[in-house]
């Protein structure tokens, strides 16, 4: 390895610092840091509205932060304007949640749409949607359209979609919600496998502990806005940090008061996500 | 009190959506001028604007001119002057009907679908994912829309112009009576050609409202199905009315 190739893995692919974010009166992240090496998958985990999709969302510039900054290889995308941001999208993949297809196009198209966007002749992009559609185990679906798929099927085309330009960092939005345990193995495995063949680079956010188990080389959690741990899988069993534990062990009973969850919560996390959709249009 | 409350909430909310378009225009004017155009997908929002249109259109045209040439009959009739039905349509036709019931009913149909379609990429994060691609959204999913409405909608009034008058003629002709080339010759001689072309500025402008208040209205939208289905009724009300209100000023502008 040379000394300049030494020098660039020193540098964090990203570098979240002291980012702060709030919604009127509500706080949502607080002074939040996190540095995540080229090359290595860091998963963030957390209890719904605690800023784990706000963090993202203001990584990838659909929202700003109201102080703090976000490096990628040590430039700071919050003083980017924004057709230098979406220049910058272009080494970046995100699968969402839903996996957000585009309806109109076909699987192929959708697979394709950053080679196509990018002046790559049909053909050749055609050929590279198929190569990655197979990697997924989803050949022959390229003339589908999205109302044709599964569930899975469509998180694994949004998986396509996201590596098909060969981008070098990757964000993933609750990869594994909303499927089942088998389709959530298959989903994670092509994580791992992509992660290990490509050195990619990956950012995921979810609330599934074994996805986040076998996915990671680096575990961070939020609680209320705060990055509150940072740990290792092998660490993650051993840990004895009571928050972490309650967050594993998944009880409502902890120090993390959930007595006032349910129709409270619940209102809260719906005025958060108005808000949050009121600011990402603006 | 509680009046004054309800005055200033109306007056805010109508402030905040007139700085909602003003921006969309604002971004748009300023994406115009530079590359990628996407002319694949103007043509494509065309198709949808124009073509899908041409039926509502041509039927509305076409009973428009029916009604006013058996209008037309019944009043002029009373004093001997039904040969000035040909000048009623044509005159109507082409100054007013033609282009705010284009509108009306371009808005009804396309200014919905504009906003029920950007509304659905929203809610369901196409949007973001669009810029995650790299792609500009607005540039790729507004710009379309707002070109392919303002270069339709005078097309469409052409159209509607012609039929809306031949629908007159069948009525004048066919069922009243009348001398056709009375008819043609009417319509034609009391029409200056400021009539037909301030039709099309009409339409064009109705066209770029129709295109920024539906998209607008979608891009921005929020809160699931319950707000794409909001968007899209507010999409269709608002254009509606802009269309009336504007017809006034553009009228009063033209012909004051």
């Amino acid at each position: 390895m040379s000394h300049d190739q030494q020098e660039t893995d020193q540098i964090p692919r990203i570098s979240i610092q002291n980012v702060s974010k709030r919604f009127g009166a509500k706080v949502i992240l607080e002074d939040v840091s996190l540095d995540i090496m080229p090359g290595t998958s860091t998963t963030v985990i957390g209890m719904s509205g605690t800023g784990k999709s706000v963090l993202i969302k203001c990584v990838l510039g659909l929202l700003r932060p109201d102080s703090g900054a976000i490096y990628v290889d040590g430039e700071n995308w919050l003083e980017l304007s924004e057709d230098e941001h979406l220049d910058r999208m272009k080494r970046v993949g995100m699968l969402f949640q839903g996996a957000a297809l585009f309806d109109s196009l076909k699987v192929w198209e959708n697979v394709a749409f950053a080679l196509l966007e990018r002046g790559m002749n049909k053909k050749e992009a055609r050929a590279r949607a198929t190569e990655v559609l197979e990697w997924v185990g989803l050949p022959n679906i390229e003339e589908k359209m999205p109302a044709e798929l599964s569930g899975g099927m469509a998180k694994r085309v949004g998986l396509a979609r996201t590596i098909c330009h060969k981008p070098d960092i990757v964000f993933l939005d609750e990869p594994t919600t909303g499927l089942d345990p088998i389709m959530s193995d298959v989903i994670n495995r092509l994580i791992v496998n992509l992660h290990k063949d490509s050195g990619t680079t990956i950012m995921a956010i979810t609330h599934d502990m074994k996805s986040a188990a076998m996915i990671s080389d680096n575990i961070a959690m939020l609680c209320h806005g705060r990055m509150h741990r940072q740990v290792t899988p092998d660490q993650l069993n051993s840990d004895k940090d009571p928050v972490l534990r309650q967050f594993i062990e998944g009880r409502a009973d902890g120090p993390v008061n959930c007595s006032n969850w349910g129709k409270e919560m619940e209102e809260a996390v719906m005025l958060l996500r108005s808000q949050i959709e009121e600011e990402v249009n603006r | 009190m509680k009046m004054l409350q309800q005055v200033g909430s109306v007056t805010e909310s109508f402030l905040i959506q007139l700085g909602l378009y003003a921006t969309t225009l604002g971004q748009l004017s300023k994406r115009i001028l530079s590359s990628p155009r996407y002319p694949r997908l103007i043509l494509a929002q065309a198709e949808e604007v124009g073509v899908q249109s041409l039926p509502v259109v041509l039927l509305t045209a076409l009973f428009t001119g029916m009604v006013l040439a058996l209008q037309g009959y019944i009043v002029f009739h009373r004093f001997a002057a039904e040969s000035m039905i040909g000048v009623v349509v044509s005159l109507s036709m082409v100054r007013e009907l033609g282009p705010v019931l284009v509108g009306l009913m371009v808005a009804g149909r396309v200014g919905a679908s504009f906003a029920a379609e950007l509304g659905t990429m929203r809610v369901s994060e196409q949007i973001d994912a669009l810029w995650t691609l790299s792609t500009d959204p607005m540039r790729y999913l507004i710009m379309p829309r707002v070109i392919a409405a303002i270069v339709m909608m005078p097309l469409l009034v052409v159209i509607s112009d012609f039929i809306g008058i031949y629908g007159g003629y069948a009525i004048s002709v066919f069922m009243l009576d009348q001398n056709p080339t009375v008819y043609v010759e009417m319509s034609t001689q009391y029409m200056e050609l400021k009539d037909f072309y301030s039709g099309l500025v009409k339409a064009g402008f109705f066209g770029l409202l129709i295109g920024i208040i539906g998209c607008s209205e979608g891009f921005n939208c929020k809160g699931g199905a319950e707000g794409v289905g909001r968007a899209t009724t507010r999409a269709v009300v608002i254009s509606c009315m802009s269309i009336l209100i504007s017809d006034y000023f553009l009228t009063a502008w033209m012909f004051g």
